[in-house]
């Protein structure tokens, strides 16, 4: 088997990294947030705290797996699974080198988008079958705004489409070639960041699962490895967000020659994932109906206007 | 009308976008600035000399020990924690037949140190304290006495104070003047 598109040995090499990158980001994560905050952060387990995962993962296993009595069992059960599986089959059509990648599909933006709606279902499937207060309040907050930053999350995205005419991205890598899509595309680009936090519900918007005022929100009843599969999904969306940025608006694999494209991936999203933390690092929570005005009374005009411009200019030329 | 939306607009963006720029940059430039973390284990932290921890008995500088079993430690300790018994020497000195202190219920609080008459309870800057059983917290006067003066270097209560021991007479203490006879109108 060679390393090519679609090959058996691709598929099982990207689905072992991209976990394993996500589970690594515990650990990045951590330390990249203590350095901010003029700590140290995790630095005991093994060269620089590198082992630190593993001594998470040892935990979370041998942990009390606990259904409480009260709750719907099948859709407890399912319900972080859901968010590991969707996110990982968003990264089927993901890109990473020329020759890396799952499947080139015609329509992987709308794959991707529709990928990103089913994992709704399970932050409102893990609080509705929870029976608890707090995991009601989060999983209404959590749908609420999935819905409404899932729209504008797609418009923002549609200049990009119209500038490289494909929903595939590999075609949409390959337009950037003379110039990455951030520069006629910026306002896309910044909606489409505010939208990836608010999608990944990543601090500030956490919302659905802000401790200081509903506990944990929709997975309050969860532990052990099912809270672990909430918790690395977490990382994994984080993980698609920054390398469909990197994809979508800074040219993929693209880059100076003497480093390989998979590692130019790499890198650029690597600097995302950085940024994404340095969010958390830095700001705050807003109030949930702040969230929502500003979504749809702010965001949403403002990414209709970026697409109509570019659609003018696009006809103009 | 008009005039007012667009000054809502650059408020809006000014708000939204470029305040958040600013909170960003100042927690990135964090990332240069050294940690406060001190790490304990491996780097001990400065201890102050006043510090009020590990609770020890001092001896005088001849080696006796200072504690004279006057029990003011014991009142004045807020929980309770100091037990003792007077005993007494052939000599006529006071000690303490046991001396216990329950370090499971000490607060650390120093009153015993500010209690005693005789310099003999002392607070130390040592904090590791810490056992894996409770009865272990219990610490009795072989553990309490140390072989030093603690922080009165050239205190020896026997030396200064009144009391009558064998080989030291009424009025024989350092600054202290001969008894009077109270029957005596004599100057």
């Amino acid at each position: 088997m060679a390393l090519e598109v679609g090959s058996g040995l691709t598929i099982g090499l990207i689905l072992g990294t991209v976990i394993v990158v996500a589970a690594m980001l515990i650990w990045v994560e951590r330390r990249l947030l203590s350095f901010w905050q003029e700590r140290l952060g995790p630095n005991r387990v093994g060269p620089f705290g590198l082992l630190q995962v593993v001594a998470d993962m040892i935990k979370i296993f041998t942990k009390e797996d606990w259904v409480p009595p009260f709750a719907d069992r099948v859709s407890f059960v399912i319900a972080p699974a859901i968010i590991m599986t969707v996110i990982l089959l968003s990264f089927a059509v993901i890109p990473f080198a020329p020759s890396i990648g799952v499947i080139d599909s015609n329509i992987g933006v709308l794959f991707i988008l529709a990928m990103a709606s089913l994992g709704a279902y399970s932050v409102m499937l893990g609080g509705l079958s929870s029976d608890n207060k707090y995991a009601l309040l989060g999983s209404l907050r959590a749908a609420a705004q999935m819905v409404s930053y899932e729209v504008f999350m797609g418009i923002s995205l549609l200049g990009v489409v119209a500038l490289s005419g494909s929903f595939n991205l590999r075609t949409i890598v390959e337009a950037q070639e003379g110039m990455w899509f951030v520069v006629p595309q910026f306002v896309g680009f910044v909606i489409f960041l505010i939208a990836g936090v608010a999608e990944s519900h990543r601090l500030p918007f956490d919302i659905p699962e802000a401790e200081q005022e509903i506990c944990a929100g929709y997975h309050t009843e969860y532990s052990g490895m099912k809270f672990g599969m909430f918790f690395v999904g977490e990382y994994l969306g984080l993980v698609l967000v920054s390398s469909l940025i990197t994809v979508l608006f800074f040219g993929g694999w693209m880059g100076p020659g003497f480093l390989p494209p998979i590692v130019w991936f790499a890198l650029k999203s690597g600097v995302f994932i950085a940024f994404f933390i340095l969010l958390r690092a830095a700001i705050p929570r807003p109030r949930y109906d702040q969230l929502m005005s500003y979504g749809w009374l702010f965001l949403l005009p403002l990414s209709l206007i970026n697409l109509l411009v570019t659609g003018a200019v696009i006809l103009s030329n | 009308m008009q005039k007012a939306w667009i000054e809502k607009m650059y408020s809006l963006i000014k708000d939204t976008l470029l305040s958040q720029v600013v909170t960003l940059w100042g927690v990135f430039k964090k990332l240069f600035v050294e940690a406060d973390t001190v790490e304990y284990p491996d780097q001990q932290p400065y201890m102050f000399p006043r510090w009020r921890g590990r609770i020890i008995l001092s001896r005088d500088p001849d080696g006796e020990e200072r504690c004279v079993a006057c029990n003011l430690c014991a009142v004045a300790c807020p929980v309770d924690c100091i037990a003792l018994q007077k005993g007494e020497m052939e000599d006529g000195r006071w000690y303490p037949e046991f001396f216990r202190i329950n370090f499971s219920r000490c607060i650390m609080c120093g009153f015993c140190e500010e209690a005693c008459p005789t310099n003999a309870i002392q607070l130390t800057p040592d904090f590791e304290m810490a056992e894996y059983v409770r009865q272990d917290m219990v610490w009795e006067k072989e553990d309490l006495l140390i072989s030093g003066c603690g922080k009165y270097h050239d205190y020896n209560f026997y030396r200064v104070a009144g009391k009558q021991i064998s080989g030291k007479d009424k009025g024989e203490a350092l600054n202290e003047a001969k008894p009077v006879n109270v029957r005596s109108l004599m100057p």
